[in-house]
């Protein structure tokens, strides 16, 4: 009996110190790398003699000829994409909700998260350019163009291909968080209710399932604003050039030979850092003042709410956006398997498999660390947030629970503001470029996520089902195991699989973090796109969004495959 | 532990962990491991790894480190990693983190692929070890009397901080099959641009290709060039040396590729281009590289190179190798093995490479002398003969410079 | 629906019956007090009903004596069977059954994995634990069901299963919060007389919350309003 309770006292100790020691481990290297990005922007940096404390740093950043637009090119294409992805996902959710084709959409959405945005943004690049495919397939019989138009359609100095390019990623991780979020707020049954009331869908919807919802989409619209506000690989390949946006310029700051650059970078991220929460502040202050002003709205008796335009206007947007998703994959597919493809023809003129057969044992090495890299992470991620969130079952909300919305830290900050901090920090413990620091580094960024899509289904698990068990004499941890895990496989697959797809598509991590030793598949992409060799970014952005989709499917399939005979649990 | 107390001693432990308070030392070059015999070295070298730090944007290329892996293996039983890197500032940045955090043994880098204002930022902030390159046995064989860019990395002495590797020479690559007369200097290639709008452009700097084209303009517009070896003096000096570079950009920017108004943010991006049609001719620093293009499938076969009459940019790229690397006697062994008459001729051969020898081929043995000249140099790649004289870049601070004032003037 | 009438009997060795007894039991939550001085006894095999409108603490009583009770709430009083006293004992060691308005059934088992889970670790041996599960299954009158996946058996399958379950990990007291509202009139009967009838035969003490007076009437026993505490 002793024994047996000093046991349950270890264990639910270690379970109490689960959610404190989660946070340590992610904002001790966030809170040091921001540490490290503060003083170099006040001029203290000894290594390169600079030991005083000065503003010269800010003086020059605000002078520098390119910040006014780079700072603008990243604030407006940051706003106007978090914003359009927004509307555009509430609004196809409030006109087709139920119907067939939101079905089709909703199974659609899992592989579009899964692929990394340096691979969707590559191909993206090559549908929408004007030597693209989508001129091609219409010169130049039908247009006359036999060199192509000389129109600025990516690297435009509008940032619109930027912001189509973001649309593409956000609107899916969005339309998932609002069906995340619809399934636990009884949607279903406040909408038949309006509907009995006389409320057309949309109307309907905006009006008695919107306000409920927002709340819980808050957090996950500004983790889309502050990625967009601070996009690097995107912008490189899709946003502006001269000058690029904020985040680019910063990162180009950071790595310039002339080191005196360092202080004016750290200014810089610190400044991105600044904007990202002004942002997200006015953006705050923004969703009081229509709330504010929509209530009269709301009673107001209306029922309907341009039904027709938003249902056509949100279907026809969605499906473009699915199908330069699909477009931009299949080219990949084609480059890869190419060796010319000019201008204006349609297809590759001669074919060949030379990009895959030569880069065949590079691609087996960095697919492997790229795999167990990914895979440990997010386990890792999986088994702290399970631990955090059974704490927080067995001990109701308590402190260490309430504080943990700070895992959002590393997604509201950009990456550069902290990670040559968390690159000195690494060094100075004597684990940099090894596994330990890598795996460690992902878990920052693999971490928030695994933690957004498991803990709706984990707090709104029956806990009737445990006390049943308890109530037979089966001990806490054996129900856990035995119960409560099994029964959350699906979730828990589901959550894995996001983790993996999220440290695949990491970059700047990998390479400050790695001591340039781990050629993880997006590293090896990005180093390539530097040749501008389509055919190898190809071959890589393929296997780069291959894994994460294997891990979906797989993620997707084996609950099937375990609950064959079991109609509770299959998917839908 | 409650969170608070958690949070003070997180703070706590970054304040010691990033050792704030304490300066960083000044290392001293290990001048031994440079001066021991050379067979003590190559014994020392047996059995280390080296991590080698280069650029891996190129297939070729990396083919190209992955054959010395091979060789150096074979003959000294050294390990070579490629680490490939996309830019070389990223490797400065890394030995500068390892230096801020104290690492001064056991570094990441063992050898960096370097030149230009990488190497005068790594050499002005002590990241470099040697003097060493002077050292090597095969540097005898160095053309550093016609050479001169061997020795002077962008008007930096060299100072046996790092070992030559292979020459770069500014030139353009067009296609044969759009373009039919080639201009003949930069006053000729502005009349073509003016006749040809909208199908020339230069990647926006500070790309090398895009900066070396901004160079190659000043070089030619500058009243007296000698003003350009040394550093800016002042603001005055600037603006009556680069006036004409301006009068000449303001003409050219409004024929160029969508006007001026944007530029390829790399020169890889404005290959591309060349191959999608989008421009007829595009920048390079390799006189080798367009046939190893075409031969890989990126260029269409109707590409050739050419350059200027009176000359065109050039220097000499280098491997170097870090203050606190661990493997420096394998890392000298590689650099040396980099220099031999073996691994020249192979680096010029397009079929693997195409660039252009740092050697002197009156100085090697007759057997050597015969191997280079078998080496057939492509249909795109122009004799040595006819490669025009080199003009000499600029000191860096110039090009610091003109690519701040470029921004002003064209990058907003 | 067929429903025999021979009935299960969980033939334990582990103890004798006992009899429930609650003792100067006071909840409240946070702060505001949902119930004090309850005191009640319930021997073995009786059935003594609770009986109140929703929101006066039915289920948070079950709750306090299975030892479930959420943190928010505080307890004072003793939960006793026999002399033993349970009041500080996790759930686990309790040994108090409990059956709810749904079956909760574990989806990913199988009907005899569900009765399985179960029975105690003392039960040793494959060959006695699946002679305890067949027992009971043909008791009940669904012999064929053992394989089959609880999610394609009718309501009142499900049901008579979940009694079974908590039979077989031989508790020493029954707790039933509602088990019989959400069936319909005809089964309700029928499932109700099948629950009691297993709660006497196994001479367990058993406590009904519910706020349908037909329920509490065919227990046959005590009715205690909650209103009284």
């Amino acid at each position: 009996m002793m024994k047996h309770f000093s046991s349950n006292l270890s264990v639910l100790f270690s379970l109490r110190t689960v959610p404190v020691l989660t946070l340590m481990v992610f904002l001790l290297p966030v809170l040091a790398g921001l540490l490290s990005t503060i003083l170099p922007a006040f001029g203290y940096l000894p290594v390169i003699g600079q030991v005083s404390f000065s503003t010269t740093a800010w003086t020059e950043l605000f002078a520098h000829p390119a910040l006014p637009s780079a700072l603008f090119a990243s604030v407006s294409s940051g706003i106007i994409a978090t914003f359009l992805s927004l509307i555009l996902s509430l609004s196809f959710v409030a006109a087709w909700q139920g119907t067939n084709s939101f079905k089709k959409v909703r199974q659609l959405l899992a592989p579009i998260l899964a692929i990394p945005h340096s691979a969707l943004a590559i191909g993206l690049a090559f549908l929408i350019a004007p030597s693209g495919w989508i001129t091609r397939s219409i010169s130049p019989w039908a247009t006359g163009w036999d060199r192509p138009p000389d129109v600025a359609i990516i690297h435009d100095e509008w940032g619109l291909s930027l912001i189509l390019g973001l649309m593409i990623k956000e609107t899916p991780y969005l339309l998932l968080m609002i069906l995340a979020a619809l399934d636990q707020s009884q949607a279903k049954q406040r909408l038949k209710l309006a509907k009995t009331l006389g409320y057309h869908p949309v109307a309907a919807w905006i009006k008695s399932v919107l306000p409920v919802i927002y709340k819980q989409i808050r957090l996950p619209i500004y983790a889309v604003l502050a990625f967009s506000l601070s996009v690097v690989d995107i912008a490189l390949i899709l946003g502006p050039t001269t000058p690029p946006t904020l985040s680019v310029l910063v990162l180009r700051w950071f790595n310039d030979p002339d080191l005196s650059y360092r202080t004016i970078a750290a200014a810089g991220a610190l400044l991105q850092l600044l904007v990202v929460i002004g942002i997200i502040f006015i953006w705050w202050i923004t969703e009081k003042i229509i709330a504010g002003l929509s209530k009269t709205w709301l009673t107001n008796g209306t029922r309907s709410l341009a039904e027709t335009p938003v249902r056509i206007l949100s279907k026809v947007s969605l499906n473009s956006i699915y199908t330069l998703f699909f477009g931009s994959l299949l080219v990949i597919l084609l480059w890869s398997f190419t060796r010319r493809w000019r201008y204006p023809d349609f297809l590759p003129s001669v074919w060949s498999s030379q990009s895959w057969d030569r880069n065949i044992h590079n691609l087996m090495w960095s697919s492997s660390s790229t795999l167990t890299i990914g895979l440990i992470s997010s386990f890792i991620a999986v088994i702290l947030v399970v631990a955090c969130l059974e704490n927080e079952k067995r001990r109701g909300k308590s402190a260490g629970a309430g504080a943990l919305w700070l895992v959002y830290f590393p997604l509201m900050i950009p990456q550069v503001s902290f990670l040559f901090g968390v690159q000195v920090l690494t060094i100075k413990a004597g684990i940099d470029a090894s596994w330990l620091a890598m795996i460690w580094c992902h878990l920052l960024f693999v971490l928030p996520y695994v933690f957004l899509s498991l803990t709706d289904p984990y707090r709104q698990q029956d806990d009737r089902y445990i006390k049943v068990a308890l109530s037979m004499g089966v001990s806490p941890t054996r129900a856990f195991w035995r119960i409560r895990l099994p029964m959350l496989l699906r979730p828990l697959l589901f959550a894995l699989a996001i983790g993996f797809a999220v440290s695949v598509a990491q970059y700047l991590p990998t390479l400050f973090v790695g001591g340039g030793r781990f050629s993880t598949l997006t590293t090896e992409a990005v180093n390539l796109s530097a040749s501008g060799n389509r055919r190898i970014i190809a071959v890589y952005a393929l296997l780069q969004a291959l894994l994460p989709l294997l891990c979906f499917a797989t993620a997707l399939a084996l609950p099937n495959v375990i609950f064959r005979n079991r109609r509770a649990l299959k998917g839908h | 532990m409650g969170i608070k107390q958690t949070f003070t001693s997180a703070i706590l432990f970054i304040g010691l962990a990033l050792n704030l308070a304490t300066p960083q030392s000044v290392i001293a070059q290990d001048q031994n491991t440079a001066s021991q015999s050379w067979s003590k070295i190559e014994s020392k070298a047996q059995g280390q790894t080296v991590y080698w730090n280069a650029w891996g944007g190129s297939e070729l290329i990396n083919e190209y480190i992955a054959w010395v892996g091979k060789r150096v293996w074979e003959d000294n039983q050294i390990t070579l990693k490629h680490v490939k890197v996309t830019d070389t500032a990223d490797v400065v940045s890394r030995v500068l983190a390892e230096k801020t955090a104290g690492k001064n043994a056991e570094g990441s880098v063992d050898l960096v692929w370097i030149n230009g204002e990488n190497f005068a930022s790594m050499k002005k902030n002590g990241l470099l070890f040697g003097p060493f390159s002077e050292n090597l046995p095969n540097y005898h064989f160095v053309d550093i009397e016609n050479k001169a860019t061997t020795t002077t990395d962008f008007t930096i002495p060299v100072d046996g901080l790092e070992a030559p590797w292979g020459m770069a020479k500014f030139n353009f690559i067009y296609d044969s099959a759009r373009v039919e007369q080639t201009p003949n200097s930069g006053a000729e290639f502005l009349t073509w641009a003016k006749k040809n709008p909208g199908r020339f452009t230069y990647p926006s700097p500070p790309d090398y290709l895009g900066s070396t084209f901004l160079k190659q303009v000043l070089v030619e517009t500058v009243d007296d060039p000698k003003i350009l070896r040394k550093e800016v003096s002042d603001e005055t000096a600037f603006n009556q040396s680069t006036l004409a570079l301006w009068n000449y950009l303001d003409q050219l920017h409004p024929v160029l590729w969508r006007g001026g108004r944007q530029f390829p943010a790399s020169s890889s991006a404005q290959q591309q281009l060349l191959d999608d049609g989008e421009v007829d001719i595009h920048l390079s620093f390799n006189p080798g590289a367009a046939s190893s293009l075409i031969k890989s499938g990126e260029l269409a076969p109707s590409v050739r190179t050419f350059v200027f009459d009176k000359g065109t940019i050039g220097n000499t790229h280098f491997v170097a190798i870090p203050y606190n690397s661990s493997s420096k006697e394998a890392a000298m062994v590689i650099a040396n093995f980099l220099m031999s008459p073996e691994a020249q001729a192979r680096k010029q051969d397009p079929q693997y490479w195409g660039d252009d020898t740092v050697l002197s081929i009156a100085k090697l043995s007759p057997e050597d002398q015969k191997v280079f000249s078998k080496i057939e140099l492509g249909v795109a790649t122009l004799p040595p003969q006819d490669l025009g004289p080199t003009l000499l870049e600029p000191h860096p601070s110039w090009m610091e410079r003109i690519e701040k004032e470029w921004l002003t003037r064209y990058g907003q | 629906m067929v429903m025999n009438n021979r009935t299960f009997q969980q033939n334990s060795t582990s103890s004798a019956p006992s009899s429930l007894h609650l003792q100067d039991l006071k909840l409240s939550l946070r702060g505001e007090q949902l119930f004090t001085q309850l005191s009640l006894s319930v021997r073995p095999g009786e059935i003594v009903t609770l009986m109140g409108p929703s929101g006066c603490g039915k289920s948070s009583l079950l709750a306090a004596i299975s030892g479930t009770l959420e943190k928010d709430f505080s307890l004072e009083g003793q939960v006793l069977l026999d002399e033993f006293n349970l009041t500080n004992l996790p759930p686990e060691e309790r040994h108090i059954g409990m059956l709810f308005q749904e079956d909760l059934l574990f989806p990913h088992m199988s009907v005899n994995e569900n009765l399985g889970f179960g029975i105690p670790a003392h039960v040793k041996g494959k060959k006695e634990r699946t002679a305890l599960i067949s027992q009971a299954l043909n008791d009940a009158g669904l012999s064929e069901f053992g394989s089959r996946d609880p999610a394609t058996l009718s309501g009142g399958q499900r049901a008579r299963i979940a009694v079974l379950r908590t039979l077989l990990s031989q508790p020493r007291a029954l707790l039933l919060d509602e088990p019989f509202s959400k069936l319909d009139a005809e089964l309700r009967a029928r499932f109700r007389d099948f629950v009691f009838r297993h709660a006497q035969a196994n001479n367990l003490p058993t406590l009904l919350v519910t706020h349908d007076p037909d329920d509490a009437q065919s227990t046959g026993g005590k009715i205690i309003q909650m209103s009284d505490f």
